[in-house]
């Protein structure tokens, strides 16, 4: 423990890696990095153009809107989310009470419902001429405004829904937090007369903050991103403001710069949480394999715990996917059932092959970074992981920018040179469309990597060095072994927010090529939300094993946790 | 190893991951949804062999990738809701002039391009909606006048970032200049029943309920609700009716859904073929149908739905009018308050 707080064998372990590697790889993996930042330095390169006095227009009249409601949004749903995540991760893993075996998992569920898809549900439940709200006023014969009905499509409603399909974040990751702790650090507090209550504020969660913060900081620059949720329940936040400046005023330019101070206040605050935590370390010292004691509850507190745990799985997922269903089998029969195979297997491939590919690129990066912490390497890798702020559509305007170019340019340099028409090589394929989310979603699995490698001691390293191991060896030997947990999280997590993407898979498909996220949108948009149930329904199964898998290897990962019960 | 790796890259790329490019066919981006178009065109290539290749996707979106894309973007035609989308087009520099005799004699003028890069294929009208209980339609008049403190409270009416607004204010900047028209939105938003949310259907769901009185609707919104399949939709449609504005004056406001052919088409005559193709009396009973809109000509008969509203006077403001006017619209609208 006192070991794991200072950060003594780091200069040691660098001096020893200089000589050895090769610059080389380090090179690739350096323009790599700069390659998928494009889309997010073309944005923030906006910033030096001029916009034509539309941004005067906004600060007289909307700006001072998308932000305060921007500000509600993220601090309404960074508190949700703790309260949502924190908490049941600590109760399912440190206490035992009636269905916290099947909680452990089941709080995962909501991971897999997409956030407009939340929306549109709860919206056709709890609108005012949603089934709920007709059946009061026929009941009590009353009229709307007789009676007191909260407002779904609101800011508050948005929070609401955003809060209940990104908690997850934070509970996955306080529970791996929590289930790696040590058993020591616990006990020693409780004999030094902590209660339980204490040792969980003053030791364990303290402990798991990294974990936190890295599921929160997802939760937030997801929250930033969403588009969908807060469009539909006409809420002007910052990415409405973005489409409206856009296509509205026109101005591809000050969109760009809206987008671009959204980026700057995420680094902002990202260098804030970095500062704060200084120079501590979050090394693990003692090993996992002793169990860790769950204390069973009883009286109030096991109903308690039963209540706080099952609210979230209710809500956030049970509740809606019901309702899906409901209209699914209403519905069933206008359904275009042929294609469902295609959009299901479309879905899925994309979803693989996206993860794939960020999995084994974010063990690079985060290994190359763990090597050689350069200057370079560091500023862009932190600017990458901004991707996964931005809105999926302006996420796909900067990758069309750059690939339209390239490909203009080298039709036009092959037209010269040798009289042949390359036509548009990357454009509108779906190399763009995998490009564009491996710039969204690799900061996923850069943060999840990170957080696990940042765990693994740097004397481990020192250690394989000593053996005579080379770096990739190490890699292979003793990290990939170690991180199995954190390398299953960051793919599944890529593959069901690809499976759940819209906006950048819309603009930048090719030719025929639908997903289920599509066929969704596009009848909800003609306000067809019975309709587009079934669609919704298989996005949301096509999650569902994804993320049991992700829930079950979690809980595996402290050996002798689960058999036992 | 570098033969192997551009090997490789040949099958990624000659694999669906690249658009092929042959001929008798046609690219389209497409805002008009799959479901709402991809029959007709599924018929267009059994009677021609011309293969219809589809992307849909929103028109402002679309029409950015047209421009990035450039002279290279493998898109012949483009299809858009709202005629205020095809004028940014035309603007962006994506749609080239087509001059096909057969289609302008089929499509009244104000519902096409003067100079023909974009023609309307639909029509629809945005409306009023009124709840049949609680309002006389004999208070109901023009549009100016739900600026009148009469109906504070009571007027549903979607989000201004909407198109069909815009082009609704567009319209009223055009006939009646900037002022009028900014004094006329402060009024009206001042008579919103609650803030703007959602789309034209939950406007008019609000309406059913009695949050408001009066709802603004693009027609083809009421006609799906009627022949809804949600039970409560119907229920809700059949409590309010339509009301054709300023049917004394101008005539109630008309849309466009239309297409254009891009510049960059390399299948122009096919394109164009298909164009007239849908201009074409069999395409337009069904093509306006399925989305319980009027045919853009006059011969073909609207659906019968549609017909039950009766006849109405439709404004003749040339379309091209709301696409001019549309930037001014929305600065009018942000600067009267309207979320």
């Amino acid at each position: 423990m006192i070991n794991s707080m200072d950060g003594a064998p780091e200069g040691a372990l660098s001096s020893l890696k200089t000589g050895i590697y090769s610059r080389l790889p380090m090179l690739g993996i350096l323009l790599l990095c700069l390659l998928l930042s494009v889309p997010v330095l073309t944005i923030l390169t906006s910033i030096t153009s001029s916009s034509d006095g539309v941004w005067q227009h906004l600060y007289e009249t909307v700006l001072g809107d998308y932000v305060t409601h921007s500000l509600t949004l993220l601090v309404g749903v960074g508190l949700a989310v703790l309260v949502l995540g924190i908490g049941p991760a600590w109760l399912v893993t440190m206490t035992r009470f009636p269905g916290s075996r099947v909680l452990e998992w089941a709080l995962v569920l909501p991971l897999a419902m997409p956030a407009y898809i939340i929306a549109y549900t709860y919206t056709g439940m709890l609108d005012i001429g949603g089934p709920l709200q007709v059946w009061i006023r026929e009941t009590f014969d009353v009229r709307f405004g007789d009676y007191w009905f909260p407002n779904v499509r609101s800011l508050a409603g948005a929070v609401a829904m955003l809060s209940l399909v990104l908690y997850p974040y934070v509970y996955l990751l306080s529970r791996t937090a929590f289930l790696e702790q040590s058993v020591c650090v616990l006990e020693v507090s409780r004999t030094l007369g902590a209660s339980p209550w204490q040792a969980f504020i003053r030791v364990a969660m303290p402990l798991a903050r990294p974990a936190i913060i890295a599921g929160l900081s997802l939760v937030l620059m997801e929250t930033l991103a969403d588009y969908g949720t807060v469009q539909y329940f006409g809420v002007s936040a910052f990415t409405t403001g973005i489409f409206r400046t856009w296509f509205g005023l026109g101005s591809l330019t000050a969109a760009a710069q809206l987008a671009a101070v959204l980026l700057i206040f995420i680094l902002f605050l990202v260098m804030i949480e970095h500062w704060s935590r200084q120079k501590a370390r979050y090394h693990h010292t003692s090993n996992k394999y002793s169990r860790l004691p769950q204390i069973p509850l009883t009286g109030w507190k096991r109903a308690a715990a039963m209540v706080y745990c099952m609210l979230p799985v209710l809500l956030g997922f049970l509740i809606p996917f019901i309702q899906l269903s409901l209209w699914a089998v209403d519905t069933w029969h206008l359904v275009d059932k042929d294609s469902f195979f295609t959009l299901f297997v479309n879905s899925l491939e994309l979803a693989s092959v996206t993860a794939i590919i960020a999995l084994v690129l974010g063990v690079f990066i985060t290994y190359s970074k763990r090597l050689r912490p350069t200057l370079p390497l560091r500023g862009v890798v932190r600017v990458m992981g901004l991707g996964y702020a931005i809105p999926g559509t302006v996420i796909a305007v900067g990758v069309l920018i750059p690939f339209a170019w390239f490909d203009n340019t080298l039709d036009a340099w092959m037209r010269e040179h040798f009289d042949i028409a390359t036509g548009l090589l990357l454009s509108g394929t779906l190399i763009a469309v995998v490009f564009a989310y491996l710039v969204r979603f690799l900061p996923v699995a850069l943060n999840t990597l990170d957080a696990g490698l940042g765990k693994i001691k740097p004397t481990m390293d020192d250690v394989g060095r000593s053996m005579g191991l080379s770096p990739l060896q190490i890699l292979r030997r003793v990290h990939v072994p170690l991180l199995q947990g954190s390398l299953l999280t960051a793919s599944l997590l890529v593959f069901v927010d690809v499976l759940k993407e819209l906006p950048a898979t819309l603009i930048l498909r090719p030719f025929n090529f639908n997903t289920l996220a599509i066929r969704t949108y596009e009848l909800a948009n003609q306000e067809r939300l019975a309709e587009a149930s079934s669609s919704a329904l298989m996005i949301v199964l096509a999650g569902i094993i994804p993320v049991i898998i992700l829930s079950k290897s979690i809980s595996r990962s402290r050996p002798g946790h689960d058999s036992s019960t | 190893m570098l033969r192997k790796f551009t090997l490789t890259l040949l099958a990624v790329c000659c694999t669906p991951y690249c658009v092929p490019a042959l001929a008798d066919e046609v690219n389209i981006y497409s805002a008009r949804q799959e479901n709402l178009i991809k029959p007709i065109l599924d018929i267009f290539t059994e009677r021609t062999g011309v293969t219809v290749n589809l992307v849909t996707g929103s028109a402002d979106e679309l029409i950015q990738r047209l421009t990035l894309e450039g002279d290279n973007s493998p898109a012949d035609m483009l299809i858009a809701e709202d005629v205020g989308r095809l004028y940014r087009a035309k603007e962006a520099g994506v749609l080239q002039a087509v001059e096909s005799a057969a289609i302008n004699d089929i499509i009244p003028a104000q519902y096409r391009d003067s100079e023909g890069y974009w023609y309307g294929l639909t029509l629809r009208s945005r409306v009023i909606i009124y709840d049949k209980a609680r309002v006389n339609p004999a208070d109901l008049s023009t549009y100016a006048d739900l600026a009148d403190p009469k109906w504070d409270n009571k007027i549903c009416v979607r989000s201004s970032g909407n198109i069909y607004n815009q082009s609704l204010v567009a319209s009223m900047i055009s006939r009646n200049g900037v002022e009028a028209t900014e004094a006329w939105a402060t009024g009206l938003v001042a008579n919103f029943g609650r803030a703007p949310q959602g789309g034209d259907r939950e406007q008019i769901s609000a309406v059913a309920a009695g949050q408001c009185d009066l709802a603004i609707s693009n027609t083809y919104y009421f006609g799906g609700m009627l022949k809804s399949t949600n039970e409560a939709e119907r229920k809700a449609a059949e409590a309010v009716a339509v009301f054709f504005p300023d049917q004394n004056g101008n005539g109630a406001h008309m849309n466009i859904s239309g297409a254009g052919v891009t510049k960059a088409a390399k299948n122009r005559d096919a394109a164009v073929q298909l164009m007239e193709f849908l201009a074409g009396e069999e395409a337009q009973a069904w093509y306006a149908e399925v989305n319980n809109e009027f045919p853009v000509r006059a011969d073909v008969p609207a659906s019968e739905l549609l017909q039950s509203w009766g006849t109405f006077k439709a404004d003749n403001l040339a379309l091209e009018e709301l696409g001019i006017h549309n930037a001014e619209a929305v600065r009018l609208m942000d600067r009267a308050g309207w979320q």
